[in-house]
């Protein structure tokens, strides 16, 4: 039996109630009324999911990207020919493509000369207009292997064929000649003449010109197409138009400097030269710009889940008042009140991030795989998701578990 | 006690008396008779606004509110006509979470409660939901639950009220094995059958004690309520 003098020790301790019964006190509300809870903590998971899904696909499409960027190799370099001062065309230089090859660190120049009148139509029978923006490139027999670009169907042209009437279409080439497979006797018609359809090359991420291009051997253009220059009085093919030069991969800068020079000494201003790399990555970088967008109605959704979880919490307070009523006659101390509401408008929130997380990292290793992209969901995105989602719960809960602490026991007993 | 503000109106005047440790007293009294907030200032739900009120020996009035609650948590036990049951929760979690605020461990609230319900005679019943049990049963439950930290006090408002008169009777009789036992058990009541089958009645009307059975024994009457207050 208790006496006064201790009773009053008694009276001093503090309760605290362990971390156990805390959670099983605030998930008090989530058990009885599961569907309840489910709902309102759907707001915070389809915000949560927005933002991590968002974040994901970008980090996994720019790691794609830049993975496809690292296989293609940052090591190749474009000289193009301009334009001249007085604003034509100009040509690069027959012996460029041999002069390049002395550059230092140099490893592979293959060269492409577009054929700048011709057409090219699927029959005669096709109207002049309908070109189709193809065009038509005379193509050195390294092309591929400078540009890592492989053969869809068919095969590349060979010593033999670039002498003959025939042609290995870009990609996109042989989607606007509505050709997708190769067979024997298949022809396109270009410069009043029949080519025959060796192959169908894959898209060419470095060098996106050679996809709606055309392309045929440098003699064959000679022959066929009257695509000449003259070197030393004599008629010869070509000249090239364009310049792929490989380097080593370190040296990349120092063949970038001589290039221009060294490809048309007489006119180093009227050489192009870039890094076709460069475009690719700046396209990685750009990819998370539109994505603002997302982010902000992922936003919107969350700041809406806040407000119903809010919403729902008010109501389970004036629900629950008998509730209140009694754990206060039990002994529960206004914190305690205050703990449990706000503990279970959090644990309502972080239900809804949690699920919103794993349906946004799972949204992108599904589109991730089904791209072939690496997937990456940055650290960031599901952190921050399931933060705020702790934030919102606790910023909303506040309001309802100060009311549901602040009701006067006897107030909350006397059933309505 | 004073509600209202204009005019206010006093719920409780000049209210005094004194309960002993094992006593059980029926508080009886029409509607309106202030009985309900007698025993919410018992059970220190409520502050008086003037006065003065002791529960086993410890004044309440210079308590904080966590002083109170902690107070609650270990010396008073509460049984409403309501019951207040958890029906997502079995019978036994009911009557442990009696002891849940007084910082006990998870097992030995279960321990306590299987022998808090054994003394109601609810054992076999540990594992269902309330839902489950008729009106008695309930009541039992919840009497289980106020018994179950050994409270000083147990206030019961109107234990029978929601039962039909066979089961109240049940209810009466297990109060008077619990007071057998040693419990002080006040009961508050508009029943006067009821109240006159407990040992003690105290009748209010108005906000006054109107009539105490223990005042009639005039040997200790007035001192008592001076030095020891509420008990």
């Amino acid at each position: 039996m208790r006496t006064a003098t201790h009773g009053r020790a008694d009276v001093d301790r503090r309760v605290r109630l362990s971390f156990r019964d805390s959670a099983r006190v605030a998930s008090v509300g989530l058990r009885t009324r599961p569907l309840r809870a489910t709902l309102s903590a759907l707001g915070i998971a389809i915000g949560t999911a927005a933002i991590v899904g968002v974040l994901g696909l970008s980090s996994s499409s720019q790691a794609g990207l830049l993975a496809e960027i690292d296989r293609l190799g940052t090591n190749l370099l474009k000289a193009e020919a301009g334009r001249t001062f007085g604003g034509q065309t100009a040509n690069l230089p027959l012996e460029a493509p041999a002069r390049v090859s002395h550059i230092p660190y140099t490893q592979q120049v293959g060269h492409t000369g577009l054929i700048k009148d011709a057409k090219v139509y699927r029959s005669p029978m096709v109207p002049q207009a309908n070109t189709g923006a193809l065009q038509i490139r005379a193509a050195s027999l390294n092309l591929p292997s400078v540009l890592t670009m492989g053969v869809d169907r068919g095969s590349w042209l060979n010593a033999g064929t670039v002498e003959g009437p025939v042609a290995v279409l870009g990609s996109v080439a042989a989607q606007r000649l509505g050709i997708d497979r190769v067979h024997p006797g298949l022809r396109i018609w270009t410069g009043g003449q029949w080519f025959h359809i060796a192959g169908i090359l894959k898209p060419a991420t470095l060098a996106p010109e050679i996809d709606a291009s055309v392309l045929i051997g440098y003699e064959a253009a000679d022959k066929y197409l009257g695509h000449v220059s003259v070197s030393r009085g004599e008629a010869t093919y070509g000249p090239p138009t364009t310049l792929y030069v490989r380097t080593a991969t370190d040296h990349v800068e120092e063949v970038q400097a001589a290039l221009a020079r060294t490809a048309n000494p007489q006119a180093a201003n009227e050489v192009n030269v870039s890094q076709p790399s460069d475009a690719l990555t700046a396209r990685a970088a750009a990819e998370g710009a539109f994505n603002s967008l997302f982010l902000g109605l992922g936003a919107v959704a969350l700041v809406v889940g806040a407000v119903g979880v809010a919403n729902i919490m008010i109501i389970s307070v004036l629900e629950r008042r008998s509730e209140i009523g009694l754990r206060r006659a039990l002994g529960a101390t206004k914190g305690q009140i205050r703990m449990q509401f706000l503990g279970e408008s959090i644990l309502l929130a972080a239900l809804g991030g949690v699920a919103g997380v794993a349906v946004g990292a799972l949204a992108t290793v599904v589109y991730a795989a089904g791209k072939g992209w690496a997937v990456v969901v940055p650290a960031q995105a599901w952190t921050g998701g399931i933060a705020a989602a702790l934030l919102i719960g606790a910023v909303s809960g506040l309001l309802p578990a100060l009311r549901a602490a602040r009701m006067s026991p006897t107030a909350a007993l006397r059933t309505v | 006690m004073v509600y209202g503000e204009q005019p206010p109106v006093p719920a409780l005047r000049g209210v005094s008396f004194t309960v002993r440790r094992g006593e059980l007293t029926a508080i009886v009294g029409p509607s309106g008779s202030g009985k309900s907030t007698l025993l919410h200032v018992m059970g220190t739900l409520e502050r008086p606004s003037g006065g003065t009120v002791r529960i086993d020996g410890v004044d309440v009035a210079g308590l904080t509110d966590t002083e109170l609650s902690l107070l609650r948590a270990h010396r008073i036990g509460f049984v409403f006509q309501q019951f207040f049951l958890a029906e997502y929760a079995t019978v036994v979690e009911n009557v442990a979470d009696g002891l849940l605020y007084t910082g006990a461990g998870l097992t030995e609230r279960h321990a306590r409660a299987e022998e808090a319900l054994g003394r109601v005679g609810l054992a076999h019943r540990a594992g269902f939901r309330p839902p489950k049990l008729s009106g008695g049963e309930r009541q039992r439950v919840a009497i289980a639950r106020a018994l179950i930290g050994r409270p000083a006090i147990v206030l019961a408002d109107e234990p029978t009220g929601n039962l039909d008169s066979v089961t109240g009777t049940s209810i009466v009789e297990l109060l008077h094995e619990l007071h057998a036992d040693g419990a002080t058990i006040i009961v508050v009541t508009h029943d006067t059958e009821l109240a006159a089958a407990l040992p003690r009645q105290i009748r209010m009307l108005d906000g006054q004690v109107v009539y105490d059975t223990a005042a009639t024994q005039p040997h200790d009457a007035v001192g008592r309520h001076e030095e020891d207050g509420v008990r």
